[in-house]
């Protein structure tokens, strides 16, 4: 059963804790106040491996205010961990530089952090390998890739197809380990009491906390209490409890005090995640006509030796486009580095970087536009599972936006268009994005003299989910939006999955209708005049929609137009346009900020992201905001994004799909495609800086 | 290091009587002493902008100004902006106009682009894209953060916070 549409959802209302954020009123983890607090300042390891053999914190515990020094020796012990990253000073070994060795703790945070620099560590210190290549001898295939896809998926005879095509490429495209870099760095307030922890974290989901936590120090759930009202983004970063939650924790049990520990900006490059580096080998073959005979994705990636974490780089290139004959391998180093995690659309954002460079490179080899290829190529059913689509309007997107964008009048031919010292280029990619869902529960009450309030343990990281939400509830109660009041962000409210993989909202929502529209039935039986609650959970729901034989994806097309400074090789993207096929939209206010963010993060991905690996260190060597370049305001002219009408009763009773990732997918090969037609050079690892296109533009064109 | 010296931080108005230890950041002060928790941190290296508020009229990030170097100069941070019933322009048009998602940076924003508009009162797009390049936003792709600032501009009374006479503030 669909929503019946009465007017909140699409209207574009404005952010209902916008006040609170505007006036410096909303509060983000650190800055609850707590009586008799004391601050933890993380002591990382700097070595890459090895183990640390002497800890000598005598002399720092005689500096007035430091409580005490945490290392492996003198730590709790933890009971049940199952991701090594938060086996937190459980052993001396040292698996990367930055790691958590210890801690200090102390009644200021400037005498923590004072406290922290005297430490004295001694290392039993082993050589390290901290460099993913192509011929790394540690590469091995996962058994999965995240979050469970098989590894490899072979269809047809790829290798004969492919040797037999007509017109082929086969190229590989690289992308450098990357940053989430939300602005609010982690921070975690734990207190103990009694009956257990309450934790202020900054975090994509308290019952992940609740419950990774409960099971470390051998807690039940229900004596775990995580509130996050506030999250200053995360972008896949706070998607799962980093070690410092341990950390801190361990912290405030140890001392028998509430502890506050902040994450610093440079520690975050070391301890909350980040995205693998990437090496993309592409083959397309195709015939005359353009019509894909083999695809062919082979993804090598990185991981920790404390955790296994397999990107999904390939996946995209399962579903994308028509092809008989198909290969899509993933294979793994696990090197001396941290664990590389979720950020924004981890695999598609990779993947579909290097595929729609390679179909690019495809088009130009084969003389047919872009776009053609594209829609000679899109698929009736999935070409992984043979499902139909339960929508897919990837085709729609690309015509809308070539028409807006002035695509047609395109001269194909590259490094001819020039306006004074700029070579002027366009580009398209296209765009794409899983649409699932996951249970989730909710609360709906009906107080006479309050109105109605929903609860829900979900997490608005900036997304507008608070804000959506209370649009999805206004709908399915059929009462205006100034009535109801959700509110998310404990872990005291009923159980909800967390904001990621895009299911916040679909997942959420689909729990807040189930929830009004049972409310509304009790109100239909037992009138308005005494307070009324239900609680659901869609757990039946989720398994009914992830059990349909269809395939649920959004999509898009990206355009952009770029300039390329002949001397300097100095990229600029003066226009991008994006268009979006990803059902109903439940907020055009906010929707539209997610998509713009999302292809502002894809033009950083693009031009300035990156972070560099210190060989001999073994640790990002950019690691803060003066080294690693995110767009800033001048970065960013012209920037549109459109949606296009989309009707899709199967994804949820919304009829909406996610929208935090796609907007980051293809985004960084429209640049880099964009940046060819402007000057001819294929830069083929990203970013695409100065250095790789200054010298390169021909003489000539100069 | 536990060495104390005073310090009269005059916040919003409002004269406190603190005792700090010299090394102590503004930001800190502001946060941990006074529980003024809108100016937020977030890079520990200048870069960000999040701590961005007024010094005698001009934009800082007080993250790069010691508690002591604030000592009975005019101080105002994102709970001093609004009028007692009011928002300010810019914090409506921030609002109005989504120039927020996370919110973590709009303090700052909001402060740096209130310091802009008191030296420029109507800029170009391309005088607030420059003018706010100090200030990072990682959610919104600043488009709607520009639109709020030129939307504010035009509001009547957006140009508060001008330069006081007298002092110079830091700039950092």
């Amino acid at each position: 059963m669909s929503v019946t549409v009465t007017g909140a959802i699409g209207a574009a209302v404005d952010r209902v804790e916008g006040r609170a954020k505007v006036t410096g009123q909303a509060k983000y983890a650190y800055e609850y106040r707590q009586d008799a607090v004391a601050y933890a300042a993380i002591l990382q390891s700097t070595v890459a491996k090895g183990a640390v053999r002497t800890v000598e914190a005598a002399s720092v515990l005689e500096l007035p205010g430091v409580h005490a020094v945490l290392w492996h020796d003198n730590a709790p012990r933890l009971h049940e961990v199952s991701d090594g990253e938060l086996e937190v000073l459980q052993s001396d070994r040292v698996s990367y530089r930055g790691q958590i060795i210890g801690a200090v703790i102390a009644d200021s945070y400037e005498t923590a952090r004072q406290a922290e620099r005297l430490v004295r560590i001694e290392y039993a210190q082993e050589p390290h390998d901290v460099l993913l290549r192509a011929d790394h001898p540690k590469l091995y295939t996962p058994e999965k890739v995240n979050p469970n896809y098989p590894a490899v998926t072979e269809d047809g005879d790829f290798d004969s197809a492919f040797a037999a095509a007509e017109v082929k490429i086969d190229c590989t495209y690289e992308t450098p380990a990357e940053h989430n870099n939300p602005m609010e760095p982690h921070a975690t307030l734990a207190i103990w009491e009694e009956n257990g922890v309450t934790l202020f974290d900054s975090n994509q989901g308290v019952v992940n906390v609740k419950t990774t936590v409960a099971r470390a120090f051998g807690l039940e759930p229900d004596q775990v209490r995580v509130v996050s009202p506030h999250v200053g983004g995360g972008f896949g970063s706070k998607g799962t409890p980093r070690p410092h939650v341990i950390l801190a924790v361990m912290a405030a049990q140890a001392l028998g005090r509430p502890v506050k520990l902040a994450v610093t900006r440079q520690q975050m490059f070391a301890l909350t995640g980040y995205r693998t580096p990437t090496i993309q080998r592409m083959r397309l073959g195709a015939d005359r006509d353009g019509r894909l005979t083999a695809i062919g994705h082979e993804a090598i990636l990185q991981s920790s030796t404390v955790r296994e974490f397999a990107e999904q780089a390939a996946l995209p290139s399962r579903m994308m486009y028509e092809a008989p004959h198909r290969r899509t391998t993933h294979r793994l180093a696990r090197l001396d580095v941290p664990t590389p995690s979720w950020m924004r659309a981890p695999g598609e954002t990779p993947g579909m970087y290097a595929l729609e460079s390679a179909m690019d490179e495809l088009a130009i080899a084969g003389g047919i536009d872009p776009i053609e290829l594209r829609v000679r190529n899109d698929p009736e059913v999935d070409p992984e599972t043979g499902h139909r689509f339960s929508s897919r309007n990837l085709v729609a997107c690309l015509r809308e936006g070539a028409e807006r964008f002035g695509w047609n009048s395109r001269d194909s031919r590259p490094g001819v268009h020039r306006e004074g010292r700029w070579l002027i280029g366009t580009g398209v990619a296209a765009s794409t994005y899983p649409a699932r869902r996951q249970p989730s529960s909710a609360r709906a009450s009906y107080e006479p003299d309050h109105g109605y309030k929903i609860q829900i343990a979900a997490a608005d990281i900036g997304t507008g989910a608070r804000t959506a939400l209370t649009q999805i509830a206004a709908d399915a109660l059929e009462v205006p939006v100034e009535e109801v009041e959700v509110q998310i962000g404990d872990s005291s409210f009923p159980e909800a999955f967390l904001a990621g993989g895009s299911m916040g909202n679909s997942s959420w929502g689909s729990a807040v209708v189930k929830a009004c529209r049972e409310l509304r039935a009790r109100m239909a039986e037992e009138g308005s005049e005494v307070p009324l609650w239900v609680e659901v959970d869609t757990k039946a729901e989720a398994a009914a929609a992830s059990a349909e034989p269809l395939a649920k994806h959004g999509f898009g097309a990206q355009f952009i137009e770029a300039r390329v400074d002949v001397d300097t090789g100095e990229v600029h993207v003066p226009r991008a346009l994006g268009v979006f096929a990803v059902g109903r939209i439940i907020n055009p206010k906010t929707a539209r900020s997610q998509f713009i963010g999302g292809m502002t993060m894809g033009i950083g991905m693009a031009l300035h992201e990156e972070s560099l690996i210190d060989l001999e260190f073994g640790d990002y060597l950019n690691h803060d905001l003066a080294g690693y370049h995110v767009p800033t305001n001048p970065d960013i002219e012209q920037l549109e994004a459109i949606w296009l009408e989309e009707d899709d009763p199967h994804v949820n009773p919304m009829g909406a799909k996610g929208i935090g990732e796609i907007g980051i997918v293809g985004t960084a090969a429209a640049v880099a495609n964009a940046v060819h037609h402007a000057t001819g050079i294929r830069v083929r690892d990203l970013p695409i800086r100065p250095d790789k296109l200054v010298g390169a533009v021909p003489r000539g064109n100069r | 290091m536990s060495k104390t010296v005073p310090v009269t931080l005059n916040v919003n108005g409002v004269e406190h009587h603190l005792e700090v230890e010299p090394r102590l950041l503004l930001v800190h002060a502001l946060r941990d002493n006074l529980g003024l928790t809108g100016t937020h941190v977030g890079c520990d290296t200048s870069n960000c902008g999040a701590c961005t508020i007024h010094m005698d009229g001009r934009a800082v990030k007080s993250c790069t100004v010691l508690a002591v170097q604030a000592d009975g100069v005019a101080l105002t941070t994102i709970e001093g902006l609004a009028s007692e019933n009011e928002l300010h322009p810019l914090q409506e048009a921030f609002w109005n106009d989504h120039g927020l998602q996370c919110g973590y940076c709009t303090p700052g924003m909001i402060m740096a682009a209130a310091g802009l508009l008191a030296e420029n009162p109507n800029p170009t797009e391309d005088e607030v894209r420059h003018g706010l390049e100090g200030n990072l936003c990682r959610c919104t792709g600043y488009h709607n953060i520009v639109k709020a600032v030129l939307d504010a501009a035009k509001a009547k009374g957006a140009a508060v916070g001008a330069p006081a006479s007298g002092q110079p503030g830091v700039t950092a």
